[in-house]
């Protein structure tokens, strides 16, 4: 898949859940239908729940990719308000 | 809204609700509920909407607290014994949230001062506790066009109903006139299950922040009844009266009435 570039990115290392859910969905939820959010975590779990999370909110996932030994960047476009 | 970190961290659990978000928990730090009554069912609607974020609530009762009221009356306790219920109420949901206004209002609601009183208000939570002033709220919410949630209790059974101004059936439509006072029970036999103003008052708090959130389906046009011995919820269709005398074609009630006393106040 090429690159797609983000409207906004958020860096959310060193939170746990539910705070890195809250944050990516604040984030969300202040972006237009159509843009592509940026999250860069470090806890493991959110970058399987907070996946899961936006399907279920109606968002499209498109990018989880572990970048290093402790982080994930995960790549959400809005599809939904 | 931008939300402090304590914000997002009391929050969280409502933010994630795909129904609620940051945008409807923005709605609830705006909105300002009135609630009648600061006894079984008022504690625990206040309870929750404090503890849910609800900007401004203002809470009105003439009593203090008694001994007898800690059974069910859960933001009192033996500290505030002697204390108006409202400043002890105050003082609990105050402890719970400090983002929330709790504004508390010793006196007895009238028809002189009702309108007034809930005029800068989104909503009106009845927990009153006798039928003089459930028809008086009821009347002053229709006139000032405030939606109303409703809740009664007694023994094991409570009732809830949600009526909005212009929208469905008035609380005269269900019962057009308070029941005359012999046919109410006397204090003596007016007992009730200490948990049941919970289950009830829980349910109006819910309808509360549905009505501001914009979300779900309310009880409106309807009756929902608990049995806590039965453990039973039962939804009665309540019809709107096009001769009700508030709010039907030709009404007879144009201004605000207050019944005679001679109710035993519980």
């Amino acid at each position: 898949m090429e690159d797609t570039i983000p409207d906004k990115k958020i860096n959310i290392k060193g939170l746990v859940c539910p705070y890195t859910f809250v944050k990516a969905k604040l984030a969300i939820e202040s972006m237009e239908i159509g843009q592509v959010l940026e999250i860069l975590l470090d806890y493991e779990e959110a970058s399987r729940s907070i996946p899961k999370s936006m399907e279920d909110h109606g968002q499209k996932v498109l990018k989880v990719e572990k970048v290093s030994d402790t982080d994930w960047v995960l790549q959400i476009r809005k599809d939904k308000d | 809204m931008d939300f402090t970190d304590d914000q997002l961290m009391r929050y969280s659990r409502h933010i994630i609700l795909p129904e609620v978000g940051g945008k409807g928990q923005a709605k609830i730090a705006k909105a300002k509920v009135f609630i009648i009554g600061a006894g079984g069912l008022g504690c625990p609607v206040g309870y929750y909407l404090t503890a849910a974020g609800v900007g401004t609530i203002a809470l009105i009762d003439n009593d203090t607290v008694e001994m007898s009221n800690l059974q069910r009356q859960i933001a009192h306790s033996v500290q505030t014994i002697g204390m108006p219920k409202v400043e002890s109420a105050k003082r609990t949901f105050e402890a719970l949230n400090p983002d929330v206004n709790v504004v508390a209002i010793q006196k007895r609601i009238s028809k002189d001062d009702i309108i007034d009183l809930i005029r800068d208000y989104d909503i009106v939570v009845d927990g009153s506790d006798n039928f003089p002033t459930r028809y008086l709220v009821n009347d002053a919410c229709f006139m000032a066009r405030k939606p109303l949630v409703t809740g009664a209790i007694l023994r094991f059974e409570g009732q809830v109903t949600t009526i909005l101004p212009g929208d469905g059936p008035c609380y005269r439509c269900l019962f057009e006139e308070p029941p005359p006072p012999g046919l109410v029970p006397s204090c003596q036999e007016a007992g009730v299950l200490g948990v049941l103003p919970g289950v009830i008052g829980g349910l109006q708090a819910t309808e509360v922040l549905k009505l501001i959130l914009g979300k779900g389906e309310v009880l409106k046009g309807e009756l929902l009844m608990y049995n806590a011995l039965k453990t039973t919820f039962r939804k009665v269709r309540v019809p709107k009266n096009p001769s009700c005398p508030l709010c039907g074609a030709k009404p007879t009630i144009t201004e605000l009435i207050d019944y005679n006393e001679g109710y035993c106040a519980m």
